[in-house]
């Protein structure tokens, strides 16, 4: 079972669902954690340990000044930009690249290689006994996400239940951390602008045809416009959570509202036997 | 030799335009006789690297002189690199405005 929580409009609760519904199942079962929100990490500030950390790479071009004829196949080529060939010199821009090697392939005079580029980082920590924590984080001014939550997904593969924490959006990142989920929990709030984005959010997770179910965080009560979307596109209200004072306490200390108040882990275990049924799974 | 205007439109008439990456077209004015030509930016709505792309553009027509609003960062290091030289011009008049003032030598080079 691979399991995302997205939402659309930032901020409305998704590495607080993320880190109370690991931090439940880990209770009974081992979970691995995914952040695949790499551009702002933070699920390693609700469970901190030591972690192993390497580096993650992209190959990128460089291009060998004797062997190359200027001929200009690779800028016309790269649909990006990153390359411009002058008279007598390749301008490269590494951060157009995208690093799909088409320039290798199409060089006549085999004249660029390629060589790996660090983007960022994954770590690994194991905070509980049975919550395995992977934390992708992307370099400063790095404009790729996605490579990052690819190398992290990738270190999930074979656990038996991963759940990704997206960032917030409809973009790139979101689809990479969508892709091959067998179901989403998309997080929202008791605003126009987080039933604005949600109505995105659906979009996409629908178009990637991975089942959706809703949680409506800091609700105050007022959410007929959300349940009237939800009704309309045929969504269930999964679990909603209150709008309390004590709850944003707790999660900005970074601590978990199932740790302080274990009543809550019955309400994110129910959560979880939705999403399992979501999937189509037991 | 030849200029190149960034503009919103394909004559001489036209509102010039202060982006140059994304400029809906470059009007090449041949500086001797004033003669013109208007290309359409086909980079105007790409999702990325436009600067570079657009600057190839230039270069692949001869452009000796670029007269725009703002060109960035990726896209001036192309031009420069291609030996082009610069000029801004952003008072948002016609690209006929923007030529009769960089005939009367009034804009600043950048």
């Amino acid at each position: 079972m691979k399991l995302a929580i997205a939402s659309g409009k930032g901020g409305t609760g998704k590495s607080m669902v993320a880190a109370n519904l690991a931090f439940t199942l880990s209770q009974t079962e081992p979970v691995t954690l995914v952040d695949c929100d790499v551009e702002e990490p933070n699920l390693h500030l609700f469970f901190p340990a030591a972690a192993t950390t390497t580096e993650v790479t992209v190959p990128v071009p460089v291009v060998d000044d004797f062997s190359c004829k200027y001929c200009g196949k690779c800028e016309d080529f790269c649909q990006f930009g990153a390359l411009t060939v002058l008279e007598s010199r390749v301008l490269f821009f590494p951060e157009l690249c995208h690093s799909c090697g088409g320039c290798t392939l199409v060089c006549p005079k085999g004249a660029i290689h390629e060589e790996p580029k660090r983007i960022g980082t994954v770590s690994i920590s194991t905070p509980l006994p049975q919550l395995k924590l992977i934390s992708g984080m992307l370099d400063t001014g790095i404009p790729h996400a996605v490579p990052i939550i690819r190398t992290a997904k990738k270190l999930a593969v074979g656990y038996p239940l991963v759940i990704c924490d997206t960032a917030p959006g409809t973009s790139c990142p979101v689809v990479e951390t969508l892709d091959g989920c067998d179901a989403c929990i998309l997080v929202t709030e008791s605003t126009p602008f987080g039933l604005h984005d949600l109505r995105l959010a659906v979009d996409v997770a629908a178009r990637l045809g991975v089942p959706i179910g809703i949680v409506i965080n800091r609700s105050d009560g007022k959410d007929q416009a959300t349940l009237a979307f939800c009704t309309d596109h045929d969504l269930e209200v999964m679990m909603t959570i209150p709008f309390e004072r004590e709850i944003a306490a707790i999660q900005s200390r970074g601590d978990l509202l199932c740790r302080v108040r274990p009543e809550w882990q019955k309400a994110f275990a129910a959560l979880f036997i939705k999403c399992s049924a979501l999937s189509g799974g037991d | 030799m030849k200029l190149c205007f960034t503009a919103k439109g394909a004559t001489l008439d036209t509102l010039s335009e202060d982006r140059f990456g994304r400029a809906p077209y470059f009007i090449i004015v041949e500086s001797e006789n004033g003669s013109f030509e208007a290309i359409q930016n086909p980079y105007a709505d790409g999702a990325g690297g436009v600067g570079p792309k657009a600057a190839q553009v230039l270069i692949a027509h001869d452009v000796k002189a670029l007269i725009s609003g703002q060109v960035g960062g990726n896209a001036r290091e192309v031009i420069i690199g291609a030996g082009i030289a610069m000029y801004t011009y952003n008072a948002g008049g016609s690209v006929k405005d923007a030529f009769d003032q960089f005939t009367k030598n009034t804009l600043v080079r950048s």
